[in-house]
């Protein structure tokens, strides 16, 4: 057991870029949807606020596979231009994050104490400017260590799109795995993926303990 | 292509009959969720510094490792039955989660109440059943229940190791017929029909979990 090393493991690396790229788009999107959404959440127009809601509710309330499913396989019989599998995968994992997300910038704007928006109000300053000076930067620091726990959800969430046929570390394993029947040797090959993914989060893992000890540090809470 | 609701009407039953086994398997999982993860959150109480840490360790590397790993990893090296690996894998994983909404629920409790239990004299099992599970347990209701929905979005995995829940009903139906659309959405929307509702009943618990069920009358300040 645990011999083949030298030959699984770079094997399963070989997806590591397809994982990582996965991730990349993901959170990219998932953040800047986030914050229009998890805003527009917040907005005093019905409308804006009618429209998140139905986006957030949508994509919370369906599974992200299925998500994913319906792009890589439903969306392009829908549409008149042909979408990569690797777009459809990346497009279900930022938008469903995404949702999750919006959900954390929404309580960390709404957990901004109303006197600081009272305070803004009577200096005058304009409603963007209030967004801009006074609320944004408090609630970031809130919403940093959910924002960090949803990472490593997102990092999770792309070994799914080895169910569209994308060749991440979770697919070449699973070509390894059929090709490698004995008992011993599958063990090995998931362990090893386990491992890759376990090492490829810590470093997620360490920046929301820290960013979730920092929130708390040298606020006056009152 | 465009949506043929002959067709939907026709896949539907088929579809609907996976059901049970998404249920199923959300409920065996759940179940085993709240069972480890108590039993996880006391080891981790433990004053015997190794086995807490250790404790510590694994409950952090099955949370940032991918459950859909995990499942092959289990089904590949354990000889269980699809339905059941996916139940512990899932139920195991989910543990971990469960593990920190009870930990938070007892670090809630009052130290004062401790003290209080010691000075009647309660031996500790008395303590936890009588004082502190009863206060810690009300408040976390609707974040467990967060999570029951959350695992129940999750179930569409178990088609990774051939459980016939929805989503794989859905996928051979694709397979056979060329037609992925349906299929797809009717998924998606038994999961949105099924979730969206608990998830509403959830958040009407979570806004009056300020006070804690039967405790008015008896006079605990929550």
């Amino acid at each position: 057991m645990f011999t083949n090393i030298d030959t699984f493991l770079p094997y399963i690396l070989g997806g590591l870029t397809t994982t990582v790229q996965a991730f990349l788009f993901g959170a990219v999107l998932a953040y800047s949807i986030a914050i229009v959404a998890g805003l527009a959440r917040t907005s005093r127009l019905a409308i804006v606020r009618g429209a998140a809601t139905v986006f957030v509710e949508l994509f919370r309330g369906t599974s992200l596979l299925v998500q994913m499913f319906f792009f890589a396989f439903a969306f392009p019989a829908l549409m008149p231009f042909t979408m990569s599998t690797f777009i459809a995968g990346g497009l279900a994992l930022g938008l469903n994050y995404g949702a999750y997300a919006s959900e954390v910038v929404r309580g960390a704007v709404l957990a901004v104490p109303k006197g600081q928006k009272e305070a803004a109000i009577s200096l005058n300053m304009s409603k963007f400017q209030t967004m801009r000076r006074v609320v944004l930067p408090q609630a970031f620091r809130l919403m940093l260590p959910g924002l960090g726990n949803n990472a490593i959800e997102l990092l999770k969430g792309t070994s799914l799109v080895y169910f569209i046929s994308l060749a991440d570390m979770t697919f070449n394993a699973n070509i390894l795995r059929s090709s490698n029947t004995s008992l011993a040797a599958q063990v090995e090959i998931y362990t090893y993926l386990l491992l890759v993914y376990f090492v490829l989060a810590l470093p997620l893992v360490f920046l929301t303990r820290w960013l979730e000890k920092r929130a708390s540090k040298g606020v006056s809470t009152a | 292509m465009t949506w043929d609701w002959a067709f939907a009407f026709e896949i539907f039953p088929r579809i609907l009959q996976g059901v049970g086994v998404t249920i199923g398997a959300t409920f065996s999982a759940f179940a085993i969720s709240l069972t480890l993860g108590l039993v996880l959150t006391l080891l981790r109480r433990l004053s015997f510094k190794p086995l807490s840490l250790t404790v510590a360790g694994i409950i952090e590397f099955i949370r940032v490792t991918p459950p859909l790993v995990q499942l092959f990893f289990v089904y590949f090296a354990f000889d269980m039955g699809p339905f059941l690996t996916g139940a512990i894998v899932l139920g195991v994983h989910y543990s971990t989660y469960v593990s920190e909404v009870y930990r938070s629920g007892i670090n809630s409790v009052p130290k004062s109440q401790w003290e209080a239990s010691r000075a009647l004299n309660f031996s500790p099992v008395q303590t936890w059943r009588k004082v502190v599970l009863p206060q810690a347990i009300p408040p976390i209701i609707p974040m467990l229940g967060n999570y029951l929905i959350i695992l129940f979005k999750e179930t569409p995995l178990l088609m990774g190791i051939y459980v016939t829940e929805m989503m794989m009903i859905a996928r051979s139906i694709g397979a056979e017929t060329y037609r992925f659309l349906e299929p797809i959405t009717i998924v998606g929307f038994i999961f949105l029909v099924l979730s969206y509702p608990c998830a509403l009943f959830i958040r009407y618990l979570e806004r009056r979990s300020g006070q804690i069920p039967g405790s008015a009358e008896k006079g605990v300040k929550a």
